[in-house]
């Protein structure tokens, strides 16, 4: 393009050559990159959504049978109820790399070896709907420990295609066409310096000739 | 070693605690905002927030969405499932492919 100002030397042509080159084969690697994490995001949505609709279903189940619950205690009773939590969760996060995109990877423990182990109280003032409704939510728990994982690779990897797919598109429709312009605006400018030295040298020729036999040549 | 944190109204969330998640319930947006902000300073790994106050707390989500952790995920509150979730997916979907193949499909 010569909108920008370039300098038709070698020098430059060769520069040009080895960006053009390099241009070429980050496009090839971005692309397939983008392909890639296209598949697999592909993958990973598929199984977001899956179990997304487990976890609202399963989440919303629990909410009614928490529901009946409050409709048979009283409100302190729940709360005393539920006010000392016997049962600690703690995540474990490791980082999983999928095409230079970080995931998090989590693997969760309970604090008491029983999973079981979630009632916090006596059984012998609160209804038997809240025993209902805290196991349909600990049932419930480990879709939402992998959907939290799932979505947020989701997230992280949306960004990133986002991110390659501009590059890959700038390489394509914009770097790449731009070098070979320059590249042949200057390679025609340089033929065109070559040519006009070659006939200002025959022209010289004929001139000496001229002169020194009287020669005419043309 | 993360811990996990359930955001939300008092309603909806008080459940949790007995999984051994830590609750904190919130009463308005700005609550939750700050809320959010102190969570996303601490050890946890993923903070799940009611759909409800996570429609309300759009600019903060945005901002934790592109850092490793927390992972902050909405789930449906006591009152009603408002999609929020869904769309969250969605828009993951549209950012990546450029438009919605995967909730079109059906």
């Amino acid at each position: 393009m010569a909108s920008k100002q370039i300098t038709p030397t070698r020098m430059e042509l060769t520069r040009l050559k080895k960006k053009l080159a390099t241009a070429t084969r980050g496009h090839k690697l971005l692309k397939d990159k983008r392909d890639e994490l296209m598949r697999q995001f592909l993958d990973k949505v598929r199984e977001n959504k899956r179990l997304r609709e487990r976890v609202e279903a399963g989440i919303q189940a629990a909410n009614k049978n928490f529901l009946l619950a409050r409709a048979g205690m009283q409100d302190q009773v729940l709360n005393t109820a539920l006010l000392a939590p016997k049962q600690r969760v703690s995540v474990e996060s490791e980082v999983e790399n999928v095409m230079s995109v970080e995931i998090p990877k989590f693997t969760f423990q309970t604090r008491s070896p029983d999973e079981n182990d979630i009632f916090s109280y006596g059984f012998a003032f609160t209804s038997s709907d809240l025993d209902g409704a805290v196991q349909s939510l600990a049932d419930v728990f480990p879709d939402m420990l992998a959907l939290a994982e799932c979505e947020k690779g989701c997230q992280l990897m949306a960004v990133e295609i986002e991110k390659t797919r501009r590059r890959v598109n700038a390489l394509e429709h914009v770097m790449i066409p731009e070098l070979q312009e320059n590249i042949k605006y200057i390679s025609m400018k340089l033929d065109e310096n070559e040519r006009s030295t070659q006939i200002r040298l025959m022209k010289v020729k004929d001139m000496m000739l001229q002169e020194a036999h009287g020669y005419e040549t043309f | 070693m993360y811990k996990i944190a359930v955001l939300g109204d008092r309603d909806s969330i008080y459940g949790f605690a007995a999984l051994g998640l830590e609750v904190f319930p919130v009463a308005g947006p700005e609550e939750g905002a700050r809320a959010l902000r102190n969570l996303c300073e601490q050890e946890y790994a993923v903070v799940y927030i009611t759909e409800a106050l996570s429609a309300q707390l759009g600019p903060e989500l945005e901002r934790c969405r592109e850092n490793l952790l927390p992972a902050v995920i909405p789930i449906p509150g006591v009152h009603s499932n408002t999609g929020m979730g869904i769309q969250m997916v969605k828009r993951s979907v549209e950012q990546a492919v450029g438009s919605d193949i995967i909730f079109n499909e059906k």
